[in-house]
């Protein structure tokens, strides 16, 4: 699909949450996540399984937000970095509810929402979606990287997977039952797989830049519209590395984002107190920052309109071992204040 | 978009932030240069307790060895390590670590195929390659040995 998906129903984003660990919650925008745990464990006895336990967490955290039960639920989108992506299925997946797993690396969360709101304008019986994204620190290094334990230097290019969820609720907006401020998918845009020639594992932000430029390039194109009609451009976890690569890709290309642009990779940690370098990563860091800092905006109608562009580097360590590269990705959402959008 | 991967690597490479040469070496230098000299105070004192030189070399490399184990093990060693660098990897405690870390990670997934499958993840192509050159030395040394 070339185009922009504009959703004839918006879609709302009704109730959500967010959940981090330890170093996430002592970041700049730890106060306003629902639920921490200071030892990345979720009372699981092993990394993997506390990943499941997040998972659970925080789409319970969510739907008591909303006042519903899982019953009430009846698609589930869910995604993270593990293998199989077990840590969704096992996770939030086991919870009862129909469940789709999705891999899109640590696009996952874009990926979920676009394809959320797709359902609820495919079909009428589907009147509730749930979209859940994690990852774990702990799990990913040691899945993607070296052990734990193993003392060694980071790059000043390489990024810390954030130990973080997110979870949202999504139904049409137009149904009675749904608080008009909540915010609102009105459009998506899939991302296309490219392939920037970077192998380095330790840059994962310039794996993925140039992908993100494509989405953007793309979607001003269709849309007739400019960065101006946006109040906030976000992109998922470039990190202060790949930031940088977009804004330079996009100036080339004639696309100024004039201060615009965020990066929730950047904003999750302190570069100075947390040893996380080019800034966070991981599919729950970009869910846990969008439900945590900027839907709460939105709701309160102080951004008005913004771009969502979640960003993933399909990275997988035999690939890139027979001489592969590191493939980015970035779907892209358009949400809108509700507070501001009901009166348009 | 117009998009030129060559251009764009090159790109990436000369704009990337890079690792800090100097404080770097400066810090290895300082823990490096530490370590040995606890070595040096270990061979002493094993000396002055009485055991012949050789075996007092060898008692010192067991020791490093065993601190550096425990130090992966309650899990401070990355931490040095993370200042330290190639301070704490060359000597044998960076070879400790690389071997015992797999071992303490890999504990969830059992003795058999977690620890004793896993254990020589990040050793194994240092083990592997140095018995081979060790034989293959051996042989080279045997051959000359023989026109000699």
């Amino acid at each position: 699909m070339r185009s922009i998906i504009r959703f004839p129903r918006p879609v709302s984003i009704y109730a959500h949450a967010a959940a981090v660990g330890g170093a996430e919650a002592e970041g700049p925008l730890g106060a306003l996540f629902d639920y921490h745990d200071p030892t990345d464990r979720f009372g699981a006895d092993t990394w993997e399984k506390s990943e499941e336990s997040l998972s659970r967490t925080v789409l319970n955290l969510a739907l008591v937000r909303a006042g519903e039960s899982q019953d009430g639920i009846d698609l589930l989108f869910s995604g993270d970095l593990q293998n199989q992506c077990v840590a969704s299925s096992a996770g939030c997946g086991s919870m009862g509810v129909p469940y789709v797993g999705l891999y899109g690396a640590c696009s996952t969360c874009g990926e979920g929402l676009l394809l959320a709101a797709l359902a609820l304008n495919a079909s009428r019986e589907t009147s509730r979606a749930a979209v859940v994204t994690t990852s774990h620190n702990a799990a990913a290094e040691r899945q993607f990287r070296l052990p734990l334990e193993y003392g060694g230097q980071r790059t000043p290019t390489s990024q810390w997977t954030a130990t973080a969820g997110g979870a949202f609720l999504l139904a049409r907006a137009d149904e009675s039952d749904v608080a008009p401020t909540s915010a609102r998918i009105t459009a998506g845009l899939v991302g296309r797989v490219l392939d920037s020639g970077v192998r380095d594992g330790a840059n994962m932000g310039a794996a993925m830049a140039p992908a993100a430029a494509d989405t953007l390039l793309r979607f001003f194109s269709a849309a007739d519209e400019t960065p101006a009609d946006y109040d906030r451009i976000v992109t998922g976890d470039l990190g202060t590395e790949g930031s940088a690569l977009l804004l330079e890709l996009l100036r080339e290309n004639g696309l100024d984002l004039a201060g615009r642009h965020r990066d929730c990779g950047v904003l999750l940690f302190d570069p100075l107190k947390a040893d996380v370098h080019a800034g966070g990563s991981g599919c729950g860091c970009s869910a846990s920052v969008l439900s945590a800092l900027f839907l709460p905006a939105l709701e309160r109608g102080e951004i008005r309109r913004m771009l969502f562009i979640a960003t993933g580097a399909l990275m997988s360590p035999s690939n890139l071992m027979q001489g592969g590269t590191i493939l980015g990705i970035a779907p892209l959402v358009v949400l809108e204040s509700g507070v501001i959008g009901g009166d348009k | 978009m117009n998009f030129d991967r060559r251009r764009y690597l090159d790109r990436v490479k000369e704009r990337e932030s890079r690792s800090p040469l100097a404080k770097n070496c400066f810090f290895a230098f300082l823990f490096g240069g530490g370590i040995c000299a606890f070595g040096q105070l270990l061979l002493s004192l094993y000396l002055s307790a009485g055991l012949a030189e050789r075996e007092a070399g060898t008692l010192v490399t067991v020791s490093l060895i065993f601190l550096s184990a425990v130090l992966t093990g309650i899990g401070v060693f990355d931490s040095i390590a993370r200042i330290a660098g190639a301070g704490t990897l060359v000597p044998v405690t960076g070879f400790a670590n690389a071997v015992v870390s797999p071992a303490v990670d890999c504990k969830s997934e059992g003795l058999v195929m977690g620890v004793g499958a896993k254990i020589f993840a990040v050793a194994g192509p240092v083990l592997l390659y140095a018995t081979l050159s060790g034989a293959l030395y051996g042989v080279i040394l045997w051959v000359v040995g023989l026109f000699l």
